[in-house]
């Protein structure tokens, strides 16, 4: 008994083998040497070289130079996480509880859209929400926008892009986790004469907890780091984190400040996920 | 009991051995931490003289070179420019339309050619100010003079001595170009000058300026009062207040790099700081979009074309050269690129191919326009770090 168990531990530790060696390379190596970069000399330049100068102050000075487009990517990210929670949970609802055979198609015509490229899908935003087009139009004509209104380059175009983008990775671990809910359980709370309402809150919501939870992660993290839809589909005014460390990377080939703002951004993240999946009870999902 | 023993032992034994790694690798980068790997970035200075291959030209009758979009007359045509150059040398050329901008472009290819390794091309086309840095670097091979007589004999004076780069040791231009201002006419009365496209209200949220920092704040250091080709640190601050002022009023749809005249053309901006040659070939789609020269004078830019270290076919790269700069292939390829062709004598052979192009002072600029042109400052290194972040700092914060 014991001995198989041994084995089994082994065999365990065997088939993590080919993931550990992955992340070695290609995440704990360029993560070691990101951190490093973090800590160069900020004065230094590619004519001179970055020499290692153990520089903490670098976060300081991103944490104060930066403060805008952090809050900016966190508060679109927690804003489209939201709206892809309140529309990915009535799609997922819809899909598992009501409707029936077209059950599949449904599930299909959510992925769809990753078929085109993330690029495509957000440039042809710009054509739909452009200031001569229906959307616009219609609007001004509701007088929901003003005469001179707009949508495109608006912190409005951004997270509604970014929902957009997002929603797939939402609504599949939310049905993933309705689907498997029993039904009898639902008509069980009926037959104890809660109304539909109190059963939902009481049975569905609460077993549809781990999608919810493992949906507003997908959707979040790749959310705040994003900065394709701030980039098209916003404008001087929208830029966010990824947009700076773009930059800073490229364009002013800025290394040490540029790390210093992703290592920042990955802990920020982190943190928040932690905490969340903490408050959440759920933490058997990670 | 024995149920549910196996499990937590596997979950101890599992944590367990996370925990020890962590610590052990913790402990590793403790003590390693007095000369480890990727401490530190050695400057990417290198010296053309020893950093440079076997030129195989004789072998090999290959080319590779790295363009921009839209910069070459269609390759297919059987009349084309390019298939002259392969029925007159017999030389293979392998075209990549793979530079999009100057800063990625250098991104690209900063570890090889900062560690004097190969990047597998044999030509590569930059902007003034990035051939100017990748010569200091020491990144380019100096061309040899009695290769290319046609660059030396019929380049234009006024692109002949460049500080960076005096006597065209080191490069020749491809193409060259006007910096302006493009409006949509059909929405927009006439723009004069850039002080207008950042301040006017009736263009509020409706412009672009190029995310290219010498293009943009050369006419910012202008109408700050300031000469872009020597500026000093404040007055360089006062141009740069001016953008984050016009950011800050909401007059900025965005910074564009190579897209702008889509939005121009589709009406979600009426007005931008544009290329010429972009601007031309625009026109014939949208006869609405005009290019105005602002009043505050002209920019006058260059691609240019450089050998970087370690290519192996410079003789056939010279050739190429060559060939481009005989007015008669220019003139060629003018008429279909539109931007202002650095060879003399293109002018008196674009009559044969097409007289409604001779007069066009973006193409052919007469010494009058060309007086007006101004030059962005060489930077030192230190300047360039502090003017790129500051500028990056502006369009990205």
């Amino acid at each position: 008994m014991s001995e198989g168990v041994r084995r089994r531990g082994r065999i365990g530790y065997l088939l993590l083998l080919p993931a550990a060696a992955w992340l070695l390379l290609f995440f704990v190596v360029p993560f070691y040497s990101l951190v490093a970069t973090s800590l160069f000399d900020p004065s230094g330049s590619d004519f001179r070289g970055y020499e290692m100068d153990y520089a903490f102050g670098n976060y300081a000075d991103v944490v104060r130079d930066y403060a805008g487009p952090f809050g900016r990517s966190l508060l679109y990210g927690a804003l489209a996480t939201l709206f892809c929670l309140v529309l990915g949970y009535v799609l997922a609802y819809a899909i598992a509880f009501k409707s029936g055979r077209w059950k599949n198609l449904l599930l299909v015509l959510v992925i769809a859209p990753f078929f085109t490229s993330f690029l495509v899908r957000t440039l042809s935003w710009k054509l739909i929400l452009a200031d001569d087009g229906v959307v616009v139009n219609t609007l001004q004509a509701l007088q929901v926008l003003g005469d001179d209104g707009r949508l495109l380059a608006t912190p409005v175009a951004v997270v509604a892009g970014l929902t957009y983008n997002f929603l797939p990775f939402m609504v599949l671990p939310l049905y993933a986790s309705l689907d498997k809910i029993d039904h009898r359980l639902i008509e069980a709370s009926g037959d104890l004469y809660a109304n539909p309402f109190v059963g939902f809150f009481k049975v569905t919501w609460p077993l549809s907890l781990p999608g919810v939870v493992s949906g507003t992660l997908l959707t979040f993290i790749p959310a705040v780091g994003d900065y394709i839809n701030a980039q098209f589909l916003g404008s001087t005014n929208e830029r966010v984190i990824g947009n700076v460390i773009q930059s800073q990377f490229t364009d002013a080939n800025n290394y040490p400040v540029a790390s210093a703002l992703s290592v920042l951004l990955m802990v920020l993240i982190l943190a928040m996920v932690l905490v969340y999946v903490r408050r959440a009870g759920t933490e058997e999902l990670l | 009991m024995s149920q549910d023993g196996p499990a937590r032992r596997s979950t101890l034994s599992r944590r367990g051995v996370l925990k020890g790694g962590g610590a052990v690798a913790f402990a590793g980068v403790s003590v390693a931490a007095l000369k480890l790997p990727f401490f530190s970035v050695p400057g990417a200075q290198q010296d053309p003289a020893s950093c440079r291959a076997r030129d195989v030209s004789e072998e090999e009758m290959s080319l590779v070179i790295s363009n921009w979009t839209g910069y070459i007359d269609p390759r297919k045509d059987p009349k084309s420019t390019w298939k002259g150059f392969r029925e007159s040398t017999g030389i293979k050329v392998d075209y990549n339309v793979d530079v999009n901008d100057n800063a990625e472009f250098y991104a690209k290819v900063k570890n090889q050619l900062g560690s004097c390794d190969p990047i597998d091309r044999d030509l590569i086309v930059m902007t003034d100010w990035m051939a100017a840095r990748m010569i200091g670097l020491g990144w380019i091979q100096p061309l040899d003079k009695a290769n290319v007589p046609q660059l030396h004999a019929n380049i234009l004076d006024s692109l002949r001595d460049k500080p960076w780069d005096p006597g065209l040791e080191h490069h020749a231009p491809w193409q060259s170009g006007l910096t302006g201002i493009a409006y949509n006419s059909a929405v927009t009365g006439e723009i004069k000058s850039f002080e207008e496209l950042v301040t006017r209200p009736d263009l509020k949220g409706k412009i672009t300026l190029l995310s290219e920092m010498r293009d943009t704040m050369g006419f910012l250091l202008k109408v700050a009062g300031a000469d872009p080709g020597d500026f000093t640190e404040d007055e360089w601050h006062d141009a740069l207040d001016l953008l984050k002022k016009a950011i800050a009023d909401k007059q900025l749809r965005s910074f564009a790099g190579n897209n702008y005249l889509q939005e121009l053309s589709g009406g979600n901006v009426v007005a931008c700081e544009a290329w010429s040659g972009d601007v031309i070939q625009a026109q014939f789609e949208n006869p609405d979009i005009k290019f105005v020269v602002p009043e505050e004078g002209l920019s006058l830019w260059s691609d240019n074309m450089l050998v970087p270290n370690q290519a192996t076919h410079q003789a056939n790269a010279e050739k190429w050269i060559d060939y481009y700069y005989d007015p008669a292939v220019a003139a060629k390829l003018a008429s279909w690129v539109n931007y202002i062709c650095p060879v003399a004598g293109a002018r008196e052979e674009m009559e044969k191919i097409d007289s409604s192009l001779v007069d066009n002072p973006l193409i052919f600029p007469d010494d009058d326009l060309l007086s007006n042109t101004f030059d962005f400052m060489d930077l030192d290194d230190r300047q360039n770090a502090q003017y790129e972040r500051e500028w990056a700092d502006v369009t990205a914060g």
